[in-house]
């Protein structure tokens, strides 16, 4: 090439090494990135001296922010507290029957009964409180252990069939596989479809009338219609914890059901029940 | 003599592995028990019947026979892995898919690590070890010491594979993130990487060039830091000598912040620096021009060797891990961008003056695109590990995402330009089978991609933000089931993009295949093993 060709770039010289074919360029390393990475480990420095960093023989540098995720947790919390702290004196000792006529007091308790469900009744009773199967449904007005709001926040406060708490709610129902026969068991599935409207067998349910009038009639009534003080619930309606089909009615008369509820009070504030309380009331069903 | 010391320690092994199979204290345990004693009798068989024949020519130039094995390990796991994803992603958008009859075996907590170790492990695993056996010896000019020892590594590893896959379905796991196999199963991996060591080391030390090529340090602190961070997590003291169950040495915080500057370092030596070693081969030479800067390969490999290794702390995050272990975790992350970037300028910048490739080369494009996720990757980590951005994305699907825009952009497609480089070397193929069915893989490829970190972007800030809504008078607005029900379109998206990247894979094994048996024919002979200067 005699002349340079001043439109064509050139290539800058390399290292002179060669591996397989392949050549390095002796480039300088890039301005910017450089520069930029300077400028993190300036950055660096200047953090590690603002924020708690360095470990020494007995604990670490605090910084000269004195931060710690801890502390600023605990302010965030202390900060929402104390904004609501009034309410929450007032919600502690509030006479609940009478709680809708206080506009301010009962907004805040339904509004903070809605995150507390969130947080800690959704996983069994559904973020909408429909209910699962062996979970009860909170929308409507059938009640096992009562609907009027003292006794809701009983419930949350003791639960249900738990052994944290002395009073919460209890009720055994009899495995009645261990007394009666299967043939029987049949029978009385048979009733209670007929009292809850089913179809059912005519011969087998008049069967099965007597044999629930002898054994079931004490907790669920000769009515079938429940008793709340035991949490015996109603048999007439078409609404049920664990379904109303065949299988589902013979694995309950046969094996029974427990189904438990933690005592909440021992985990939540006063104020706290009471919120959830309020906010089940008003769901739909309160009484 | 070499043939009757094998045999006896091939007998040995078969007897114990039969013996500790019966005395067996748990399913996993058994069947991985039976599987060693299969192998062991079979490779005694094998070996006996090879005693006393006539031995051949001694082998002359690169030992490349080992490397065509890896390739295709490499492209069968990968589809495994890919297709484990798929489907993991598919039973997360609908529960209904952790079948009733394959509870404890294949639903998704038995299935997620299967996907993470078939990828990194099985997929990512044999594509650093062929593509740094066939590297090395090119790069120092030198045939693989050791002789069979690298058929060892090769099985061996295959070996690891298939135990901690069959420990994963049977519920044999430690349960420590990406360290999941059990105590006897990281013996025997720590067995095979020391093998690794030796054979690449080896290589090294009879190199005819006079120096050591950059990608060879980027794989010398790769096997080496990894065989570290191995043995460290994986202190643990067998529950029972016939049992698959262990105790971890560590408790507490302790151990999770060694199971952390594990995990983070995986990430860092095995995803990041081996397959940088891969970058700095293969994109220069399909590029057929000069590294960048010589200058800048060295600085940033230090540096990126050096900060990598402080950068776990970040994982824990307001924690019970002390704030100054956390905030130095933050800190080296993010003095650890530039030296990351390093290796992404060093590989797009030695495209300079082959820009026009990208348009007639879909190799070097998806080259170039795993180049660019792996920046877009190297920035986003040291950004989601600032303390007030974690706040907002750890335990989101931000964190998937992020995963998968470096193991799927950057890990995957260099992976993929490098197979397609290698098949046709290998089988001694004048070219690929089809260029054009490399462009459909690199498109399926990389809208998948797209598809799968833009909807975990979408989706993992969302929750952050769910979780974190709080009303006026600080209480909560979401319950957690609210988040998830918000979560289900992405979910689908995502899972559509995991359908594209697989499709992608299979295209790329047909094209593999088709090349390996039917491609054209090269008309000469392989070059001969010489120094370049």
């Amino acid at each position: 090439m005699s002349k340079k060709d001043n439109n064509q770039p050139v290539d800058p010289d390399t290292t002179g090494h060669s591996w397989d074919g392949i050549e390095e360029f002796n480039n300088p390393l890039p301005k910017w990135w450089l520069w930029t990475f300077y400028a993190t480990i300036v950055w660096g420095i200047g953090y590690t001296i603002a924020y708690p960093a360095w470990p020494l023989i007995q604990e670490a540098t605090p910084g000269l922010l004195k931060y710690s995720t801890r502390g600023e947790v605990v302010e965030e919390i202390a900060a929402v507290e104390a904004a609501n702290e009034d309410l929450n004196v007032q919600l502690a000792s509030a006479d609940l029957t009478t709680l809708p006529e206080n506009a301010e007091l009962h907004r805040y308790a339904v509004n903070g009964g809605r995150s507390l469900f969130a947080a800690n009744c959704s996983q069994c009773h559904g973020s909408g409180a429909a209910g699962f199967i062996g979970y009860p449904n909170l929308l409507d007005d059938d009640w096992l252990w009562g609907g009027d709001i003292d006794t809701i926040a009983y419930t949350i406060n003791h639960g249900i069939r738990n052994d944290q708490s002395p009073d919460s709610h209890w009720s055994e129902m009899p495995a009645f596989g261990e007394i009666l026969e299967p043939e029987e068991i049949q029978t009385v599935v048979s009733y209670v479809q007929s009292i809850s409207g089913q179809e059912h067998d005519a011969d087998l349910a008049a069967a099965g009338e007597e044999i629930f009038l002898d054994q079931c009639s004490a907790c669920h009534l000769e009515t079938g219609m429940g008793e709340t003080s035991l949490g015996a619930p109603n048999l007439t309606d078409a609404i049920w914890l664990y379904g109303g089909d065949p299988e589902a009615l013979t694995e309950t008369i046969t094996y029974s059901r427990f189904g438990v509820m933690p005592a909440w009070g021992l985990r939540l504030s006063e104020a706290e029940v009471n919120a959830l309380a309020a906010y089940v009331h008003q769901l739909g069903g309160g009484q | 003599m070499w043939n009757y010391i094998k045999i006896s320690v091939l007998g040995l092994v078969t007897l114990l592995a039969a013996i500790a199979a019966n005395y067996a204290r748990d399913v996993p345990y058994m069947v991985h028990m039976i599987i060693v004693m299969l192998v062991a009798a079979g490779l005694f068989l094998w070996t006996v019947r090879q005693t006393e024949e006539p031995a051949g020519p001694a082998p002359i130039g690169y030992m490349d026979d080992v490397i065509r094995a890896g390739v295709a390990a490499t492209a069968f796991w990968g589809v495994i892995g890919f297709l484990a994803g798929t489907f993991i992603a598919a039973q997360l958008a609908w529960p209904a898919l952790n079948f009733e009859w394959a509870q404890g075996y294949a639903n998704f907590g038995r299935l997620r690590p299967l996907h993470t170790s078939a990828v990194i492990f099985a997929f990512g695993g044999n594509a650093l070890i062929c593509t740094s056996f066939y590297i090395v010896q090119r790069t120092c000019a030198a045939r693989l010491w050791g002789g069979n020892l690298a058929w060892f590594v090769f099985w061996g590893y295959q070996l690891f594979i298939v135990l901690a896959a069959t420990g994963y379905l049977l519920g044999a796991t430690q349960s420590k993130e990406y360290a999941e196999p059990e105590w006897y199963v990281d013996l025997w991996l720590t067995v095979v990487w020391v093998a690794y060591l030796l054979v690449f080391l080896g290589t090294l030390i009879k190199r005819k060039e006079p120096h050591i090529y950059v990608a060879n340090w980027f794989f010398l602190a790769f096997i080496v830091t990894v065989a570290m961070l191995h043995i460290v997590n994986n202190l643990s003291v067998p529950v029972s000598i016939f049992g698959s169950r262990s105790v971890q040495l560590f408790a507490g915080v302790q151990d999770a912040m060694t199971q952390w500057w594990y995990g983070h370092n995986a990430v860092g030596f095995f995803l990041t620096a081996g397959f940088l070693g891969m970058m700095y081969y293969f994109v220069p030479k399909q590029a057929e021009r000069p590294v960048f800067s010589y200058k800048l390969s060295i600085i940033h490999f230090w540096a990126l060797i050096f900060l990598y290794i402080w950068a776990g702390p970040h994982h824990l995050h307001y924690t019970a891990l002390p704030d100054w272990a956390s905030t130095l975790g933050m800190v080296f992350s993010i003095i650890l961008w530039m030296p990351s970037w390093g290796g992404m300028i060093n590989g797009l910048m030695t495209l300079s003056g082959a820009w026009d490739k990208i348009r007639t080369d879909p190799i070097i494009r998806m080259m170039v695109v795993s180049i660019g996720f792996y920046g877009m990757s190297t920035f986003e980590g040291p950004m989601m590990s600032i303390r007030a951005v974690n706040s907002l994305s750890h335990y989101t699907d931000w964190t998937i995402g992020h995963v998968h825009s470096g193991a799927l952009g950057w890990n995957g497609m260099i992976t993929f330009g490098a197979l397609y480089f290698l098949t046709p070397r290998l089988w001694n193929r004048s070219g690929l089978y089809s260029l054009s069915l490399v462009s459909w893989h690199f498109w399926l490829a990389t809208i998948g991609i797209v598809l799968y970190a833009a909807s975990m972007w979408v989706t993992g800030i969302m929750e952050g933000l769910m979780w974190r809504e709080v009303d006026a008078q600080g209480f909560l607005v979401n319950s957690f089931a609210d988040t998830v029900a918000a979560k289900f379109p992405m979910y689908v998206v995502r899972m559509l993009g995991g359908v594209l990247f697989v499709a992608g894979g299979i295209i790329m094994c047909y094209n593999l295949w088709m090349t390996a048996t039917r491609g054209p024919a090269k008309e000469q002979a392989t070059p001969v093993m010489a120094p370049a200067e």
